[in-house]
């Protein structure tokens, strides 16, 4: 990585050194801070400051793997976690497939993961801003109050090291302002938010998130519930980022491997319209989520996953790579010291359209801009493809927007809404999302109401 | 190791003094430690091979102090006095108010409140009967039907003691042992594939497995997804909905839990703020919140303030009669907290949180309750859910469904989202059945912590939700 971390790669090597004839083992340490502001009526309501630590051991052995993990860094607890790594290893089924990643001989691309502005950012003034976004979304429109006005920033840094030779540590580090609103509408209130994230503070647009989150939650004031009938959706950018990043699960190699993913013997065959196009790419820095390495301390890379509406790839770990005959695509995730590497993708980017949302509307007779969806996890499944989200938004009439509507659904299947792409905005917008958020417009959508 | 030992205290009563006055060194009226010793271990079973097991330990304290209206909070995993001191030096700056000045704090003898008597720690139980259930919740599932053709399993269990003790006095103590069984199974016929999902989990020990058959488990989820193999699209509009006893807790939990919870009443960002008193459901409804609900997913001994767990009427026939609280929250409204300040780990900060939230029994026949619809849809199994607390509008997903034509459950129905708002649809609830139980083991998300919660009810109708389907 681009900074290393000695102390802590020392720590890692320290745990596969103690590796036994057999055994592979590798060693994941991390360790990290944040910062929490939150201000409401102008007043700090809470301000949390905590760091934490810890280390996560997997050892495979004749096939057979373990895993433990504890919540610190002190020697006597890493020689524990050791012992029960290893003890857990008899109680693995032998898997064929079952191995650390290795290295490829894949270049990393740099990226700029660490602020030093940002690490040294003076506390005061994390308050005032935090403040100061609460100010200005009042000011942005007198029927809105606030919820909430939030700073969070984080660090962290990690280092991984394997008996297989894989050596990596680096750290990183990120910022974000938030705040959320509410419109009063009668004896119910509806509710908008805003956000901006940057490298530091000093790039925070707080004028731009107040004004979204005065916009969002005001433009649904006298919202109706629509009657029920087929139409075309458009999809704002925030909600377009988590319908792509639902595509995720689909196109994970270990999904595809286990008989789970809706794309299976998919390959190659059109499976979206021809004008979307679909790539994994964390070497582009203007992604939220952008890295220099996967979970497993491969270099992170991209990849074509659909090009044109047709299926070109799925992501790979070693692991899911092995199982299918290929090769890793550095894909490997990992939600910190405390499980092993499953697979997913890391920052997924749409190719953007020729038009802005506006014309993009202009042209629409008869449809809805969707501005929110709720229930993503609990009526979206991504291995039937079934597709019904809770929905709220504004009536598009002849080309211009309406009427606000909310209490309905919007249902179809994956497959289906893939093929109905007729169209993509040119307003890429790089949401502190896995994906990206642009206009897309989907067609023949059933829209669920009275 | 059959049993849980009363074991030491995880910090000694002295140093815990020494450390909330740490905390209150910079004139805060009120210090916190919160310490945690959580102890677990999971084993994941997929595609026929027992993939990993996994151990974990996570250890640390979290300091709150809180000034004025403002809360500071730090959180360390070194339990040592130095670690505590400084984490509570840390909390005091934050909290950052003038003053200044040692105010003397006195703490009572340490009340424990064990939530529930374990019969058999999973601590004590070999690794590899874990294990083996996973087995026999692989080989039950596949042995329904030869559609089936991917299971995963998981086992998990945790032990975690708690420590907490305030400036207040309080010091208090739980021990609090959760055991977990899950199941998903994927079927695959002509239309493509299909998921079946079942989960067994309660706070006791081992000896959840004494009294719960997982093959019985493995065959629901199995059966589950090759029923929905010829399921047709759901329809879309709205129609009545008959709801599975101990399916549809969930429900509640979105249509009104959260809109009860004292910190989003208390800005003003629920639909019922101003109602206490108030007809805010049919009067079938009494809707209650019970964290002693022994042996329950939600049930706690005492909540993450140390203030023990209670049993809490939220709605009595259909009459909203109380929020639930957290300290912070009941201090500013001057009366007693409730037992639902819950927070997710020892790095995080306790707000208001559900325990097991359910709706008591009404007198209904269920079997005359879908004999007395037309047309509707019966809910056998629902996902998960989502609420906005402000407007009340809230889905939930459902995971089985079938049509209900001419008062006889008939044809399944493919998975989908239900949405309606939630003073409407509990004023909406016609039928109420006498047949209540609980439901599944749940994991409820706010601000970004996660809490193991319950819920239950009998069968029950609402008059007219929307369905999130794609039939016309």
């Amino acid at each position: 990585m681009s900074v290393e971390v000695p102390d802590l790669q020392k720590l890692a090597d320290l745990v596969i050194e103690q590796a036994k004839t057999g055994e592979q083992i590798e060693a994941y340490v991390a360790r990290g801070g944040e910062t929490s502001v939150r201000v409401y009526e102008g007043q700090l309501e809470h301000f949390v400051s905590a760091q934490s630590e810890g280390v996560g051991i997997r050892i495979i052995k004749d096939g057979r793997t373990g895993f433990a993990y504890a919540g610190t860094l002190e020697p006597s607890a890493i020689d524990e976690v050791l012992a029960e790594a290893r003890d857990n290893v008899q109680f693995g089924t032998v898997d064929e497939w079952a191995g650390l990643a290795e290295p490829d001989g894949v270049e990393q691309v740099p990226q700029k993961l660490w602020d030093e502005e940002l690490a040294n950012y003076p506390t005061d003034k994390k308050i005032q801003i935090t403040k100061e976004l609460e100010k200005l979304t009042l000011a942005a429109d007198p029927r809105v109050r606030a919820e909430q006005s939030n700073y969070e920033d984080g660090w962290g840094e990690t280092a991984v090291s394997t008996t297989t030779g894989i050596r990596e540590s680096g750290r990183g580090n990120s910022c974000y302002v938030s705040v959320a609103t509410l419109a009063d509408d009668g004896d119910e209130a509806l509710t908008g938010f805003g956000f901006s994230v940057g490298d530091s503070p000093k790039e925070f647009d707080l004028n731009k998130a107040a004004r979204e989150a005065a916009d969002r939650a005001t433009r649904l004031i006298g919202a109706t519930k629509p009657a029920s009938k087929r139409v075309t959706i458009v999809l704002d950018p925030y909600v377009t980022s988590q319908f792509v990043g639902i595509l995720s699960s689909a196109l994970n190699g270990e999904n595809l491997a286990k008989g789970r993913s809706l794309f299976a013997d998919r390959l190659n065959e059109q499976v979206a319209s021809a004008k979307f196009t679909l790539v994994d790419d964390p070497t582009n820095e203007l992604a939220y989520t952008a890295t220099d390495i996967d979970g497993e301390g491969l270099a992170a890379r991209r990849n074509v996953l659909i090009e044109n509406g047709v299926l070109k790839k799925f992501v790979h770990s070693s692991y899911s790579a092995r199982r299918m005959s290929t090769k890793s695509t550095g894909n490997a995730i990992r939600g910190g010291f405390a499980g092993g590497p499953g697979v997913g993708c890391l920052a997924m980017q749409v190719q953007p359209g020729g038009k802005s949302q506006a014309e993009l509307i202009a042209s629409i007779d008869d449809g809805v801009l969707i501005q929110d969806v709720a229930g993503m996890h609990s009526g979206v499944n991504t291995i039937s493809g079934d597709f019904s989200t809770g929905a709220s938004g504004i009536v598009i009439k002849n080309g211009a927007l309406a009427a606000p509507i909310r209490e309905f659904t919007i249902a179809s299947t994956l497959q289906k809404m893939l093929l109905n792409i007729v169209n993509l905005g040119n307003d890429i917008d790089w949401l502190p999302m896995r994906a990206v958020g642009l206009t897309l417009v989907i067609d023949d959508v059933m829209m669920s109401g009275s | 190791m059959p049993k849980i030992q009363v074991s030491e205290p995880l910090v000694s009563p002295d140093v815990l003094a020494r450390v909330l006055m740490a905390g209150r060194g910079t004139g805060a009226e009120f210090s916190e430690v919160y310490i945690e010793d959580k102890r677990s271990t999971s084993a994941g079973l997929d595609d026929g091979k027992v993939e990993q097991v996994t151990s974990g330990r996570d250890r640390g304290a979290g300091i709150r102090v809180v000034s004025g209206e403002t809360t500071g909070f730090a959180h360390t995993s070194d339990l040592s006095e130095k670690g505590l001191i400084a984490a509570a030096r840390a909390a005091a700056l934050a909290a950052k108010q003038g003053g200044g000045g040692v105010n003397k704090v006195q703490l009572g003898s340490l009340v424990r409140h064990p939530v529930n008597e374990v019969k058999i720690s999973p601590d004590g139980v070999e690794k590899s009967r874990k294990v083996e259930l996973l087995r026999r919740v692989d080989a039950a599932a596949r042995g329904v039907n030869p559609a089936i053709v991917q299971v995963s399993a998981g086992y998990g269990d945790s032990c975690r003691r708690i420590l907490v003790a305030n400036s207040n006095g309080v010091l208090s103590a739980d021990e609090q042992v959760r055991t977990l069984l899950r199941v998903s199974v994927v079927a695959t016929g002509d239309g493509g594939m299909q998921t079946g999902y079942d989960s067994l989990g309660h706070t006791i020990g081992f000896e959840m497995f004494d009294e719960n058959d997982v093959e019985e488990l493995a065959i629901r989820a199995a059966k589950q997804a090759v029923t929905k193999l010829s399921a047709r699209p759901a329809p879309s509009g709205s129609m009545p909905v008959v709801i599975k006893r101990g399916s549809g807790g969930v429900l509640f939990h979105e249509a009104c839990g959260h809109g009860l919870e004292a910190d989003l009443v208390g800005k003003s960002a629920s639909v019922y703020r101003g109602k206490m008193g108030e007809l805010v459901a049919s009067p079938l409804v009494t809707l209650v919140d019970d964290g002693t609900m022994t042996a329950e997913w939600g049930a706690i001994g005492i909540d993450d303030e140390g203030h023990p767990s209670q049993r809490n009427t939220l709605i009595q026939d259909g009459v909203l009669t109380d929020y639930m609280w957290d300290y912070l929250r009941a201090r500013k409204e001057g009366r007693a907290q409730s037992g639902n300040g819950r927070r997710q780990s020892y790095q995080h900060l306790p707000m208001v949180r559900m325990t097991n939230t359910f709706v008591i029994n009404g007198k209904a026949d269920p079997d005359d309750i879908v004999r007395d619809t037309k047309q509707g849809v019966y809910i056998a199994k629902l996902g998960g859910g989502q609420v906005d607390t402000a407007s009340g509008d809230f889905v939930f997903g459902m995971t089985e469904a079938y049509l209900i034509e001419n008062g006889e459950i008939t044809e399944p129905l493919r998975e989908g989202n239900l949405i309606g708002n939630g003073p409407e649809v509990l004023k909406d609830i016609d039928l109420l059945g006498n047949d209540f139980a609980m439901g599944n083991p749940g994991t409820c998300g706010k601000d970004g912590q996660g809490v193991p919660v319950g819920d239950g009810q009998p069968t029950l109708r609402v008059r007219s939700m929307t369905i999130g389907g794609t039939a016309a």
